[in-house]
Formats: C-alpha cells, structure tokens, sequence
C-alpha cells in the first residue's frame, strides 16, 4: 500500500481499539473508558490554573472534571504523540514545518498568520467540544458506536459548522 | 494502571492516526471541502466495528454503556463552534498532538489554543449551564430507547447501513 495505510484499515484498527478499551478498561479499572480526548485539556487547564493561582477558585467545571492526570491525558498528551512520532520516524515520514502545504496554497507563507489561526481554531474546538460535551472520538466513535442521539446531533453541528467556513477559507488557491 | 492504559491506548491509536493520514491538515480540509473522504471512511469504519462490538459484548452483560446525555441545544451549538475552529485548525483535539509529533508545529499552536479554550470553558461554564444545557435536555437517550427496539438489533442495522455506505464510495470512486 503505497503512502500509508487505507482509511479503512485504519477505521477498522481504530473500532477494535475502542472496543478492546472499554473492555479492558471495564475489567481492570471497575467502568468503562469510552475514547474520548477534549476532557484531557480540562484537566490540563485546571492543573495550569492550580499552579499559577493561589487560592484557585472552586470553579463548578473543575468540581465535575477535577485537575489531575488521568488516563485521558496520558491517552491524549503522551500516548497519542509517542505513537504518532513512532509511526512518522519508522517510516521516514517525520518533516518539520510550520504551514502545511494546503494552506499555503490559499494564504501563502504568512507564519504569524498561521499561528495565529491555529490557536484560534484550537480554542474553538476545545470550547465547542466542551459545550457539546465531546468531539470526533467522544461524541463521533464513541457516541455513535452507542447510538447515543446527542452523538449524531454534536456531528451533525461539526460539519455545519465546518463545510461552509473551510468552502470559504480555502476556495481561492494561489 | 489507569495512567499506563491511557498511555497504551494513545500509543495505539497514534500509530494508526499517522499510518491512515488521519494527522494531516490537507485530509481534514479535504473533508470540509468534499474533496477527500479520507477522515470520513476512517470515522465511519470506526463506528461499523464500535457499533457492531459495543452493542454486542453491552448485550450479553460484558460491558456498560456510558451514553453522555442529549442537551440538544448545546450539542448542536457547541459542534457549530467546533466545526468553525476545525476549519480554522485542520487538526482535531485528538490528532493534534500527533500532529505535533508528526513535525507540523503549527500543531502546537492548536494545543495552546486548546487549553486555553478549556480554561475559558471552565469560567463561562455556569453561564451555558444555566441558559442553555436545559434546552431539549432529554437525558442519555439513544437511538434505540426512542425506537423501543433492541441496542443490539439497531447496532447491527446501523453498521450495515455504514457498510454499505462506504461500498456505495467506493463504487463511485469518491
């Protein structure tokens, strides 16, 4: 398979995963871990505001989602970017940069720009994702695998909200 | 144990992300500009298999579901949102630090915005809470409990439909 693996291979990997997990984690840790990944900036968010703030107040938010490590954020922070570094280096796929080609090709090389728009885009997916309760893997994978309406309503919104606004972002090429 | 099977299930699931191109910001705007399918098969895949096994092993007592509740004001919003900030970013709150991993540095951006995003979340949440979490509140409804059929059954028909779906793309060369 030329350039990587098919989606569908990877869709697969990625549904067995999701159930072996929950299995897994049902056993060993007494309920089960659906994926999921937004919850984990929550906690990183919380323990950055305990560290930087004296008397932190007691926010509602971090009562339901307490600061501290937990196995999202191990998945999201350290798991995901070990495996994904693992899979760039074994196959000499590992490139640095900062703007990826795509967007180049319709705003050019304008670096603070870019970062600028990627913190953007961060913040929003993060707050929507919190808003909505959860993203692709919360509300998409997970949701929908358990035929969760709130599942197919998040879903719905992400691609409402994302197919006009990247139709304009990026109709114009250079 | 927690920490580590968090850790194990990134590892995984980032090997996979980066050998499907799941990381890339070009696949994720090709799917906001219908040009390229690639994360759409990857989810959807995800889901024939997560379906199918979840409701299975949930029907014969070897797991629980852990179905996040239908606020369907909120869900719809906040996957608005998400979707604005995915078109902005190109990455996902999972992927993005794959991303990173993978040398797109302008995923880095995408993570600080991300925590910050949560942050905010975390201060504004009360407001959300009060205002808009209440409308069309339904609670953990699933696609099953509003049809009164079997999970197991409408699981099984769901990742069908997905299958056949996906088939009907390729047929069509999409």
């Amino acid at each position: 398979m030329r350039n990587g693996w098919s989606p569908y291979l990877g869709g697969f990997l990625t549904g067995l995963l999701l159930v072996v997990s929950v299995v897994v984690t049902q056993k060993f840790l007494g309920k089960p871990h659906y994926l999921g990944t937004s919850t984990a900036y929550v906690r990183v968010g919380g323990l950055l505001e305990k560290a930087f703030s004296k008397a932190p107040e007691p926010l509602t938010y971090y009562q339901k989602y307490r600061p501290r490590v937990d196995w999202k954020v191990t998945l999201v922070f350290f798991g995901v970017p070990l495996g994904a570094f693992l899979a760039a280096v074994k196959n000499r796929e590992f490139n640095l940069h900062l703007i990826p080609e795509r967007w180049k090709e319709s705003f050019g090389e304008r670096p603070f720009l870019r970062v600028l728009t990627s913190f953007l885009g961060g913040f929003l997916i993060v707050y929507g994702a919190r808003l909505a309760g959860g993203c692709p893997s919360g509300h998409g994978l997970s949701g929908m695998s358990q035929l969760s309406l709130s599942g197919f309503i998040t879903v719905a919104g992400f691609f409402i909200g994302g197919i006009p606004l990247a139709l304009i972002l990026y109709r114009r090429r250079r | 144990m927690e920490l580590i099977l968090g850790f194990l299930t990134g590892l995984f699931w980032g090997y996979i992300f980066q050998r499907a191109r799941i990381l890339r910001f070009e696949k994720h705007i090709g799917l906001l500009t219908l040009k390229d399918l690639t994360i759409l098969k990857f989810l959807l895949t995800g889901v024939i298999v997560g379906s199918f096994g979840v409701n299975l092993l949930a029907h014969f007592g070897v797991i629980d579901y852990a179905v996040k509740p239908t606020h369907a004001l909120a869900n719809m919003l906040g996957g608005v949102i998400y979707g604005l900030g995915w078109a902005l970013l190109g990455y996902c709150p999972g992927t993005t630090g794959g991303a990173l991993a993978e040398g797109a540095l302008d995923g880095l951006a995408g993570l600080l915005g991300g925590v910050f995003g949560a942050i905010v979340f975390a201060h504004t949440y009360d407001f959300w809470r009060v205002h808009v979490l209440p409308v069309g509140a339904l609670g953990k409804v699933t696609i099953p409990s509003l049809l009164g059929v079997s999970p197991v059954l409408v699981g099984l028909i769901f990742s069908l439909m997905l299958l056949l779906f996906c088939v009907f793309l390729e047929k069509k060369g999409l």
